[in-house]
């Protein structure tokens, strides 16, 4: 099997080859992580999908690969001595054609970042912009190495302002702080002008790819959670803090419940409607430095609601300590969003194309609310759905949140 | 422990959970979540922290006497005796 580099993501073209987790002649099993892989969205864990034994390694470290490049042979059971032979020829005539000078470990084999350098004035696609910005942190990530002498602060401060440490270093004696690398960004940018960061082109062209193909409908109803809440308020209160359940695994629980009785939502439109068996939900976290990722919740429909919980922290450890796998960053079939914590009261997200619906929940809120004939305070949240128009209808919306409301009035049986 | 022992145990704390506050001033009578924008997540990773490190566990129905940094000096210092 060759292994080329993965796409990580529907909006990823390119990849820098961070670091081998191999070497020649490593057993591997399915799941292993084989790789290192720097995408605009910080560095993946890239699994291997069979078990197989690494036979030769061409990718380079530190170097940037389009999508679908080959980077190794592993020889699984499948391979023969005959496929294994023709997949070596292939993958070092692949490494050979492309090969970056010998010295040049550093130097990048995606095209357009050359070119960026090239016609740095000219107008730029999303695209180039997003791999122009992986290009260059690659770029300082290498040269840190040699002999740029700065705090990590700096460069990471550096990487986010697009500043380049090896001509700052020539104007900077001594070690390079992150104070040098802002002062000298006030400098080249105007207020408001900076650069933005790969991130938010990722996005930027995901979402806009989204609104331009996807004929969104949104439905959204309010939900009386205060049941659910002091359920979840006595049980936390039997248990010690490290395993308390927070609110939001609750409703992710929940929504995965609802969506095992309405399998539409769950799944793809790749030129007609494809459901998904497995409920692997992309749940949107914030991270420390701007921008948000959606990581799969792998095999939620497996989990109890303990283990929804340990798996929201993993999600959330990861996403913020810039360590998911690839896995995570693939396989989602649905987003859930909670802009809960930010205090607004509902949201209608953009869904994440080929997924065909996000579910959202705003923050929990006392409400008046009508109990019989008299008026109570309830704490109440307001849910909604963005549905792809193609794949579904509205009536198949309501039925998802009539059933989220129902199974959220009667939250133990979550457990 | 003194009030200033508690205090300092808390800051550190609150830097680990969110470093990109590391050094700064940790407004005293603001709403933590809010100043600090640490969302629920991080707020019971930060009471998971001092559980440890000061051997008292707010249960849930206090959170409300620990949302500010004001607050949960007191708090700790009550609850330590």
């Amino acid at each position: 099997m060759i292994y080329k580099m993965p796409s990580l993501g529907a909006d990823m073209e390119s990849g820098i080859l961070a670091e081998w987790k191999v070497k020649e002649g490593d057993r591997l099993k399915k799941g292993d992580v084989i790789a290192d892989i720097e995408t605009s969205k910080g560095i993946i864990e890239a699994e291997i999908y069979e078990d197989g034994t690494v036979e030769k390694i061409v990718g380079k470290e530190g170097t940037e690969y389009p999508v679908g490049t080959p980077l190794a042979v592993v020889r699984t059971e499948k391979d023969d001595d005959e496929t294994i032979r023709k997949e070596l020829a292939e993958v070092e005539a692949a490494a050979g054609g492309e090969a970056p000078k010998e010295e040049g470990a550093a130097e990048t084999v995606f095209p357009s970042s050359e070119k960026e350098e090239q016609t740095a004035s000219a107008p730029k696609s999303a695209a180039e912009e997003i791999f122009g910005a992986i290009a260059e942190t690659k770029d300082e990530a290498v040269q840190e190495v040699g002999r740029i002498r700065a705090t990590p602060l700096a460069r990471k401060r550096a990487r986010e302002l697009g500043i380049d440490l090896k001509e700052l270093a020539k104007r900077v004696r001594g070690k390079i702080s992150a104070r040098d690398v802002e002062e000298v960004a006030r400098q080249l940018f105007k207020p408001g002008a900076a650069k933005p960061d790969a991130m938010r082109m990722a996005i930027a062209a995901a979402m806009s790819r989204s609104n331009a193909e996807i004929p969104h409908y949104y439905l959204s109803t309010p939900i009386d959670m205060t049941s659910a809440l002091s359920w979840l308020r006595d049980l936390n209160a039997k248990r010690s803090i490290k395993d308390r359940i927070l609110p939001a695994a609750l409703m992710i629980r929940a929504v995965v419940e609802a969506l095992k009785e309405v399998p539409e939502l769950n799944g793809f439109w790749k030129e007609g409607p494809v459901p998904s068996e497995a409920i692997h939900p992309g749940i949107a976290i914030a991270r420390r430095e701007g921008g948000l990722i959606t990581p799969a919740m792998i095999d939620a429909h497996k989990m109890n609601l303990d283990e929804t919980m340990q798996a929201l922290s993993d999600l959330i450890t990861r996403t913020r300590g810039g360590k998911l796998t690839s896995s995570q960053m693939t396989e989602q079939t649905v987003t859930i969003t909670n802009l809960g914590d930010l205090g607004v009261e509902k949201v209608f997200g953009v869904i994440y194309p080929p997924q065909v619906a996000l579910i959202g929940f705003g923050r929990i809120m006392e409400r008046p609310w009508a109990v019989g004939d008299a008026i109570a305070v309830r704490k109440v949240v307001e849910a909604s759905i963005a549905g792809d128009h193609r794949a579904t209808d509205g009536r198949t919306g309501a039925l998802f949140l009539a059933k989220l409301d129902k199974i959220l009035q009667n939250p133990e049986e979550l457990l | 422990m003194t009030k200033e022992e508690i205090k300092k145990t808390i800051v550190e704390a609150i830097y680990e959970i969110a470093p990109e506050h590391e050094g700064e001033e940790i407004p005293e009578k603001e709403n933590l979540q809010e100043s600090l924008e640490i969302d629920s997540y991080d707020f019971l990773n930060l009471l998971t922290a001092l559980a440890e490190k000061l051997g008292v566990e707010v249960p849930e129905e206090d959170y409300g006497k620990v949302d500010t940094l004001e607050h949960m000096v007191d708090y700790f210092s009550n609850h330590m005796k």
